[in-house]
């Protein structure tokens, strides 16, 4: 009783959060490293796209494929507005955040009409689409050869320049975004996306509208993405329609499934686990099998993630806790059952 | 309004396929009731209920709740409007605690959106505090508070079963729709669940039921609905429907009213 009382009011969560916005706060007094200041940045903003990600299907139980889309809707909404149409970067990022909520919202009212695998090719199909577009329109994406020239973003009069200013303003929003995430799944909103990922039927028959839920979090994941698309525009300088393609998509599920898909946390150590394990086979793979290029870390990415859904489909955070459980359990009594049944 | 019942469904047909599942069922739910609904399997009892919590539409007919049409509307409309129903096939949020499965109950005894949880408005803390308090009392009505902090699905299926009734009482509903409450129940359970109904009915909410337990029907209703084959072959109090002819025919003959029937040993 006391315990779950604790946790309600999120003190493990207020821990291991302070833990670790100290450490991130501390990390570059440290890390004398560019490159490793990247692939940390490259980790916030995977951890806001997967958590966006989380929201939707591991808590509402709403698959996308397509997340890609509104992370490229951020970044182009950033070079765009804030070059073309001469709006603050501050204003380009608020916008793209707007935008991408509410095409989430509108394309959400056609395809939650859909379930499972449809929906899955529905968001699919999103994500061409919005392919074609950035590598269609020429003038105003730059086309396939990418957008160059996107502005910094400042604060108070600063303008942020180097590697470790990004690093600190990417992993502030990252963090804001962990905080809201957390404060969202422990409330009533949460418990209601929770249900009907559980029950539609019986979550309507208490009054939630199941509708108005999936395309709220929909909306919510679609604006999590923007923000990070926007981030990652202003970060790089530089954007091409290559980095939003369906493979990105599939990325962002491999962080969620791996860091386990209903834990904020799962999804934060699932963009680190997937981010880090991409940079160490780039190394590994070229020096196992001389020659290889993108190909191979597709196949082994698609291991991962068959042996995690084989293994421990719960992601590894909350799988590794129930299989030490199962474990201590299982020393008592063998295992009586037969197979089958 | 002291005249008009609290539910009146009125003529509803119900057709899948070839089989026509409610044909021509009408009947009033009157305030403090225990309405109960009976029929043999197949006799279209939990479509009709279906028909009522707006799971289904009917093909024709209506369902007038409080001086409103609600057939036709989405079932959080219907939960809205006072009326709330559990499931024959349990459908209780297994992942999520006891106590949580009752806060969702509780969903429309609270407001606070994505913006006052994700900001934890001090509005959104109140009303979180408010709810886990309501759901708790409900937990103690139905004898769960104990298992308040378990996960659902780790319950044992009579628990299980109050745990539906527990969050539709969350909903502080008018009515009370209970789809075979006592199915897989023993029976210290049903006796304990017959105590609940009618302490649910003394609070002033309705109760309208299906069910298959004639002994917890006949000592709790104080109305029935007999349903054979999609349609409606009697209803009045249960001494009456005991009494009536067709119904003995139909359902009761078997396994009610007349001695078991001999039958050459079973192979």
């Amino acid at each position: 009783m006391k315990r779950l009382l604790i946790a309600r009011l999120g003190s493990p969560n207020l821990i291991a959060f302070l833990i670790m916005a100290l450490g991130l706060a501390a990390a570059p007094v440290f890390i004398d490293n560019n490159y490793i200041i990247t692939v940390l940045t490259i980790i916030a903003l995977f951890t806001m796209l997967t958590i966006g990600l989380s929201l939707l299907m591991g808590y509402a139980g709403q698959i996308s494929l397509g997340q890609a889309t509104f992370f490229g809707i951020g970044a182009y909404s950033m070079a765009i507005f804030s070059t073309r149409l001469g709006l603050s970067p501050w204003l380009s990022l608020l916008a793209g955040m707007i935008l991408a909520g509410g095409v989430a919202y509108l394309l959400g009212m056609l395809i939650f009409r859909l379930h499972g695998h449809y929906l899955a090719m529905a968001t699919l199909g999103m994500n061409i689409i919005l392919y074609l577009i950035l590598t269609q329109q020429v003038d105003w994406t730059g086309g396939p050869s990418g957008f160059r020239g996107v502005p910094d973003l400042s604060i108070g009069g600063m303008t942020l320049s180097t590697d470790t200013h990004y690093y600190y303003l990417i992993w502030f929003f990252a963090l804001i975004t962990i905080a809201l995430s957390l404060n969202i799944v422990n409330s009533r909103v949460g418990r209601a996306m929770r249900a009907l990922h559980s029950s539609e039927i019986a979550a309507e028959t208490l009054g939630i509208d199941t509708g108005r839920f999936k395309l709220q979090v929909f909306a919510l994941s679609a604006a999590y993405s923007a923000l990070a698309g926007g981030l990652y525009a202003s970060f790089l300088g530089f954007i091409s329609p290559s980095s939003f393609t369906i493979n990105a998509s599939i990325k962002i599920v491999l962080m969620a499934v791996v860091g386990g898909l209903s834990s904020i946390w799962g999804a934060t150590f699932g963009a680190a686990a997937i981010l880090v394990i991409e940079q160490w086979l780039r190394t590994a793979i070229k020096s196992l099998v001389p020659g290889a290029s993108g190909e191979q870390e597709i196949i082994a990415f698609g291991l991962i993630l068959m042996l995690i859904m084989i293994f421990m489909p719960e992601g590894l955070v909350t799988g590794a806790g129930k299989a030490l459980r199962a474990r201590i359990a299982r020393r008592k009594p063998e295992r009586a059952q037969p197979a089958g049944g | 309004m002291s005249d008009t019942p609290l539910l009146r469904a009125s003529r509803l047909f119900k057709r899948f396929g070839g089989v026509m599942a409610v044909n021509d069922v009408s009947f009033a739910v009157q305030e403090g009731q225990i309405l109960a609904l009976i029929g043999p399997n197949g006799a279209g009892k939990t479509t009709t209920f279906n028909l009522i919590s707006g799971t289904h539409g009917p093909d024709q007919g209506e369902v007038i709740f409080r001086d409103r049409r609600i057939s036709g509307s989405r079932p959080s409309q219907i939960a809205q409007q006072g009326l709330a129903r559990t499931f024959q096939n349990l459908q209780i949020f297994g992942e999520m605690t006891v106590l949580e499965n009752v806060m969702a109950g509780c969903h429309l005894q609270g407001t606070a959106g994505f913006l006052a949880a994700a900001l934890r408005l001090p509005k959104a803390g109140a009303e979180e505090k408010r709810m886990r308090g309501q759901a708790m009392s409900y937990l103690e009505q139905t004898g769960l508070a104990e298992r308040a902090h378990d996960p659902a699905g780790s319950l044992p299926f009579g628990q299980q079963r109050l745990v539906e009734i527990a969050r539709g009482l969350a909903v502080q509903p008018q009515l009370l729709l209970l789809d075979e409450p006592a199915a897989g129940l023993n029976r210290t359970e049903t006796e304990e669940l017959d105590r609940l109904i009618l302490r649910i009915r003394d609070q002033g909410i309705s109760v309208l039921l299906v069910e298959h337990d004639m002994n917890l029907v006949m000592a709790i209703a104080d109305h029935v609905v007999v349903l054979h084959y999609g349609s409606k072959i009697a209803e009045g109090s249960p001494a009456q429907v005991q009494a009536n002819p067709d119904v003995i025919a139909a359902y009761l003959g078997d396994d009610w009213a007349a001695p078991p029937r001999r039958e050459a040993a079973d192979a």
